[in-house]
């Protein structure tokens, strides 16, 4: 059991700054997602792509934006349970809420900060007859454990970088990959589709272009698929499909929560950014209120005042103050300490 | 700058007739968004920028339209459901050339 003062879903860039501002009061945080990594849209869908209104950044990167939000946070230790899905949600006698994931990690604090974004990144499935039968039966839309794939005849679909990466990884570690996209143009990296077609030179990955998968074959797991190119139908025996054609994000179990959802949103009271559920907040895209925009910048804000109100919730009665970082510094979890120097006063006339 | 007429139908099969600016350098994703003809969070995901088809559409009319950027005919080839006149609507900007455009938005 995880125990935190916040438990915050999404660790996209509204997340990782709820670290911060609960940190300067002292509250520690915990971070889940369900993406492998930290930072949500920013690093899985455009993480070269600039963003020019975070305020005292001209221009930057979505990739150094988080992290820039990653190294701000360090200080205050955040917890993260990555590559999990916030499932289910109940709340004790005490008000204290436990969060369980897809994988059954459980995290218990009296607060629960939903950012959210979209939702979940769920695997976009190509719509082949039976495949939700092959699933995990051959089929794999995400790679948990390279190391299966090792010696084993592996079929990857997609033209993006996910794609073209695993084909590099898996083919590097012996599995015998064919790589099969539409059309003969990959979408990805420069760099990854170079080391590709390195790798087809050397014989060491087959690359089937313009071609898709049509069918599915197998008894009780994933044999045969079969592959059109130029109307012509050819059954390819395998032990592994891996269509790579992206994720598109899902509210998911959040919406069986008991929250007030509007336009697949959490409806939140813009006084704390708190659901109807005492305890419960939602900031950044996931929630909605009048006036609202799907902002980076409006994110950090509604994180930031919704900390002060969870201050109040885990330390009832105590007394607190608004401090300028300015003034005060920072007082890291980890024993740092971030402080303004002192102004030299000395006399001129002596 | 004048507006323009557009007529969109949308994933229910309904057809709805809209106003859009020339003015504002809105694409067909964000006219369909400020009109809310697709529920939040199922268009228009990745904020336009051709990297999730969240946007397709299939252009019905004969109207003329800007040649597909590398990028938009990248994203097309790794989506469901396209057609021969599937376009990401985030990359057609409206101009007074698309009076009486009409589309139909592909399935989420």
């Amino acid at each position: 059991m995880i125990k935190t003062d916040i438990i915050i879903i999404g660790a996209g860039p509204t997340g990782l700054f709820t670290v911060f501002e609960a940190g300067l009061l002292k509250l520690k945080c915990h971070l889940i997602d369900a993406l492998p990594q930290a930072g949500g849209q920013c690093s899985e869908i455009y993480p070269k792509k600039p963003i020019y209104d975070i305020p005292g950044f001209p221009e930057i990167l979505a990739g150094d934006l988080t992290e820039n939000l990653l190294e701000q946070s360090k200080q205050f230790e955040p917890g993260f349970t990555l590559g999990e899905r916030a499932e289910e949600i109940s709340k004790d006698k005490d008000g204290i809420f436990t969060v369980t994931t897809n994988k059954g990690t459980q995290h218990q604090a009296p607060v629960v900060a939903i950012a959210g974004g979209l939702g979940s990144f769920e695997p976009r499935k190509p719509m082949l007859e039976n495949i939700s039968f092959y699933e995990d039966k051959g089929v794999e839309y995400i790679i948990k454990d390279p190391e299966i794939y090792r010696d084993k005849k592996v079929v990857i679909a997609g033209g993006g970088d996910s794609a073209l990466d695993w084909s590099i990884f898996l083919a590097n570690i012996n599995a015998d990959v064919t790589l099969v996209h539409r059309r003969n143009e990959f979408r990805g990296a420069l760099d990854s589709v170079e080391k590709v077609r390195e790798l087809k030179n050397k014989n060491k990955i087959k690359i089937i272009t313009p071609a898709e998968i049509t069918q599915l074959k197998g008894k009780d797991k994933l044999e045969k698929i079969v592959i059109s190119r130029d109307k012509i139908e050819t059954e390819y025996e395998l032990d592994h499909f891996i269509p790579l054609f992206g994720l598109s994000p899902k509210l998911g179990p959040i919406s069986n929560w008991g929250l007030d959802i509007e336009k697949n949103a959490i409806k939140v009271d813009t006084f704390d950014y708190q659901t109807n559920i005492e305890g419960v907040f939602a900031i950044g895209d996931v929630n909605t209120y009048p006036g609202k925009l799907k902002l980076i910048l409006c994110g950090f804000h509604e994180a930031t005042l919704m900390c002060q109100s969870a201050y109040k919730i885990i330390n009832p009665g105590k007394k607190n103050i608004f401090k300028y970082t300015t003034v005060s510094g920072i007082d890291g979890f980890d024993g740092s300490r971030k402080e303004a120097k002192k102004p030299v006063v000395q006399a001129i006339n002596n | 700058m004048s507006d323009i007429n557009l007529s969109i139908k949308d994933r229910d099969g309904k057809t709805h007739e809209v106003v859009a600016p020339t003015d504002m350098a809105m694409n067909l994703m964000e006219i369909i968004r400020s009109y809310e003809l697709a529920p939040e969070g199922t268009i228009g995901v990745c904020g336009g920028m051709a990297m999730c088809a969240s946007c397709q559409c299939y252009i019905t009319s004969e109207h003329e339209l800007p040649n597909m950027e590398d990028e938009e005919e990248a994203m097309l080839s790794e989506a469901f459901n396209v057609k021969e006149n599937s376009r990401l609507g985030c990359q057609i900007f409206i101009t007074t050339k698309h009076e009486g455009l009409s589309f139909e938005l592909a399935p989420e």
